[in-house]
């Protein structure tokens, strides 16, 4: 039987969530629960399809799977209790949280409750696109979550949308997989990321197109072509089987903005003071969540350092009046 | 009215194209159109004891005008008095809330509020009132700029005055119609997707219909073609009797935590075209904002414009300014069937043994049930008689509306695959399989909401990929070489 407290749940078994639950232990508190809505732990670098990873924590180069494997375990063995499959579904104001897994609606009590929900990117209809709504418009994190999870391709030649560092992320991993992107497109005058970095793209005859903008997508079923508008003001047709949006993350911060939490509404992250606790001092907020968009590496130092503070409040060596900090 | 029995549901099976099961076999009647008035329709008829056979010429149900309406159930307090819509709205929503419980199926007990911005708005409202009165929608109520803040603190402090109509309320569009036509099956119907009307012939009191996928006969036709209603009457009559305009409505929907915002339905002082930009709470959880209302020749184009989803945003903010702060999770269009009549155009032909039932625009979803009754009694009245059967299966449909218990509350509902939206990997199964089962992306959305959410499939695709693969028309995937 599956306990129905604990002192501290982490929500979120990525980088950061893996690093305050282990940190936590070794700080000595009893019973920490890491509840992860996936069936395996880890998170995005599961599937990211570019390295390295583990540089900071192993010393090493790792790739995404092997590094979040080497996380998971540490926390195993640190003892952890990590609740795969199970996903949260609502927060109540004393650290109650309403759970779901296979077994159906299940509550768990805890003292604090850490916030480790990570970033997404901003999908296609948040972005306000014209055109038709076929299959094949995605997310890189969709597309890498096909491709290295499930050794899938969503089609054969997307057009990638922006040139954040995801997007060169997201050309990789098509290549990875046998796919041909037509072409990256930026909106801005030069590439967001690095701008040597769309050399790697135009060598393997991928065009970079800046000052470009996409007007509609176009297909019935299933994508046929995007409408660009060119520097010029000229507006071009360009065939391809797939769209894949890239970048613009926002904080998962449904959670927290349904329990009434107080919201930056321009990051879409949870507000919170000094010691990282939301507009209620029982959740904290960490990692992606908090200030998209850090590296594995970040979140994982970052939850360090946060272990401590939620010690620190479970000691009651915290303030007990919220201010909102800046930061 | 029959009641509801024990009687195991027939065993049933994916409609398979290959299959020309329906050659040969002689139907009481032929739906041809299963969007939300072919499914009751279907529903009707089979209750009433009569051999159905429903004719969808789209890959999946629901696929036309029905996959884009606004979800509200409506009184029919601004329909024409005295006009078939209004008395079809009235008996379909009456009939709504009979068999609600029954059947499963939600209400969201919203209310509405006619807005006026303006004093020129504020007295058209009184008109609203008189209408409503004649509507036999009796409890509706001015209230004052004052009362509406109190009653929607929400609301932008423009709002001038308004009009209450308590029993607005808002329903499920999809699975409404889905559990109809489910029921229909269950009881005997018998559906036929991928099935599209090439020519018809009618001869001594019985139909020949030639279709992609072979010959039907019946004795009677019932064109509930929606979108393409003049194009089939044409096909069986020669020439049609209404002529459909297509008029498309774009709309955004906001992300759940903006349902908050308000309660009741918010609808504008309509004017001749059309009833205007609704902002109102689904049935799922979410806001709606929409639709727009564009005359264009297409039937099927429902492309989405940046400019005027922007607009649509504006309006929105105008209305409730604190959706400002909310995000946009989804956008779509849906296009109606107008004509050039304001009334439906319902017509029965007794020489020929066909009933047209076209121009059935917005108000369809909650006239649906009306409609099939009444276009059964012009059936009747054609001298056609079945008996009823009076041990009928009722469906077994998996909810989406956020106040009925969804699966993932439930044991054994095989853990959340769409986290956004809360849906199983059981109620994908679910969707997967079955007499209706889901054979496209689309149709797997509208079933479960699977990717319908703020991440718009950034956490699911993979898993939903997996589970669909060998399953679809169109697959989501294929393997790595």
């Amino acid at each position: 039987m599956k306990s129905t407290q604990c002192q501290v749940a982490i929500i979120g078994a990525g980088p950061g969530g893996l690093s305050i639950a282990t940190e936590l232990k070794k700080l000595g508190v009893d019973h920490v629960a890491l509840l992860e809505r996936e069936s395996t732990a880890g998170g995005i670098p599961r599937h990211c399809g570019h390295s390295p990873f583990g540089m900071r924590e192993f010393r090493r180069v790792l790739s995404g799977a092997e590094y979040t494997r080497r996380l998971t375990a540490q926390a195993e063995k640190a003892g952890v209790e990590i609740r795969l499959a199970t996903t949260v579904t609502e927060l109540g104001q004393c650290g109650e949280l309403s759970l779901s897994t296979n077994e159906g609606r299940q509550q768990l009590k805890a003292e604090r409750v850490v916030i480790c929900s990570g970033a997404r990117e901003k999908p296609r209809a948040a972005r306000l696109v014209s055109g038709a709504r076929p299959q094949a418009v995605m997310t890189t994190g969709a597309l890498q979550s096909m491709i290295y999870l499930k050794q899938q391709r969503p089609c054969k030649r997307p057009v990638i949308i922006g040139s954040e560092m995801v997007a060169f992320s997201a050309f990789l991993s098509c290549r990875h997989a046998g796919m041909k992107p037509v072409a990256m497109i930026e909106a801005g005058p030069v590439v967001s990321w690095w701008r040597l970095a769309a050399l790697l793209p135009r060598l393997l005859g991928t065009p970079v197109l800046t000052n470009t903008s996409l007007e509609a997508i176009e297909g019935k079923d299933k994508v046929r072509a995007v409408m660009l508008k060119r520097p010029s003001g000229e507006l071009a047709t360009i065939d391809c089987d797939g769209v894949i949006f890239t970048g613009q993350f926002i904080g998962e911060s449904t959670l927290a903005t349904m329990a009434g939490f107080a919201i930056d509404t321009v990051t879409n992250s949870p507000l919170v003071d000094a010691y990282g606790r939301c507009s209620n001092i029982n959740y904290f907020a960490s990692g992606n969540l908090r200030y998209p968009l850090k590296t594995a590496g970040q979140c994982w130092r970052e939850g360090r350092d946060m272990a401590s503070l939620v010690k620190a409040s479970l000691d009651g060596k915290l303030p007990d009046r919220w201010a909102q900090t800046n930061a | 009215m029959p009641t509801p029995g024990v009687k195991e549901p027939r065993k049933l099976m994916p409609d398979d194209p290959s299959s020309d099961r329906i050659a040969g076999e002689e139907f009481d009647v032929v739906v041809i159109g299963s969007g939300v008035v072919g499914c009751a329709m279907a529903r009707r008829f089979t209750l009433e004891g009569a051999r159905v056979l429903v004719l969808e010429k789209a890959a999946d149900i629901l696929d036309g005008a029905s996959k884009g309406n606004s979800a509200i159930l409506h009184t029919g307090f601004d329909a024409e008095p005295g006009s078939l819509e209004q008395h079809c709205i009235q008996a379909g929503y009456e009939e709504y809330l009979q068999v609600k419980d029954e059947l499963n199926l939600p209400v969201l007990e919203s209310g509405a509020l006619v807005v006026a911005w303006n004093a020129a708005e504020a007295e058209m409202l009184g008109g609203i009132v008189d209408k409503a009165r004649a509507n036999s929608v009796r409890d509706v109520q001015h209230l004052s700029s004052a009362q509406l803040l109190v009653k929607e603190p929400g609301l932008s402090k423009k709002a001038f005055a308004a009009v209450e109509v308590p029993r607005e309320f808002v329903i499920d569009p999809w699975t409404t119609p889905y559990t109809y036509l489910l029921q229909a099956i269950e009881n005997g119907a018998t559906v036929k997707r991928d099935t599209a009307v090439i020519d018809a012939d009618f001869a001594a009191g019985l139909w020949q219909i030639e279709t992609n996928r072979g010959k039907i006969t019946a004795r009677t036709v019932i064109n509930c073609a929606g979108l393409y209603g003049d194009l089939l009457e044409q096909k069986l009559l020669g020439q049609s009797a209404f002529e459909i305009r297509p008029r498309k409505g774009q709309f955004l929907v906001f992300d759940k935590s903006a349902s908050r915002l308000i309660d009741s339905i918010i609808l504008p002082v309509p004017n001749e075209i059309t009833k205007g930009i609704v902002v109102c709470r689904t049935i799922f959880g979410n806001l709606l904002v929409g639709p727009t209302a564009e005359e264009q020749q297409s039937r099927d184009d429902a492309s989405v414009d940046a400019n005027t989803l922007q607009a649509l945003h504006n309006k929105g903010v105008e209305i409730i300014p604190e959706l400002a702060n909310h995000s946009v999770t989804a956008t779509y269009a849906g296009i109606r069937p107008a004509t050039e009549f304001k009334d439906y155009c319902i017509q029965p032909y007794a020489e020929q043994n066909y009933i047209s039932v076209g121009g059935i625009r917005s108000t369809g979803l909650t006239a649906a049930l009306g409609i099939a009754s009444h276009v059964f009694r012009l059936y009747q009245a054609m001298g056609n008689s079945h008996n009823q059967i009076d041990n009928f299966v009722v469906p077994d449909v998996l909810p989406l509306a956020e106040s009925l218990e969804r699966n993932w509350s439930k044991p054994g509902n095989g853990g959340i695959v769409c986290h956004c939206e809360l849906v199983t990997r059981h109620e994908i199964e679910q969707a997967l399989s079955g007499p209706l089962a889901a054979n496209s992306l689309a149709g797997l959305k509208r079933r479960t909401r699977a990717t319908m959410g703020r991440c718009q499939g950034f956490y699911c695709s993979a898993e939903l990929s997996e589970m669909c693969a060998n399953r679809l028309q169109i697959p989501l995937s294929e393997p790595l070489t």
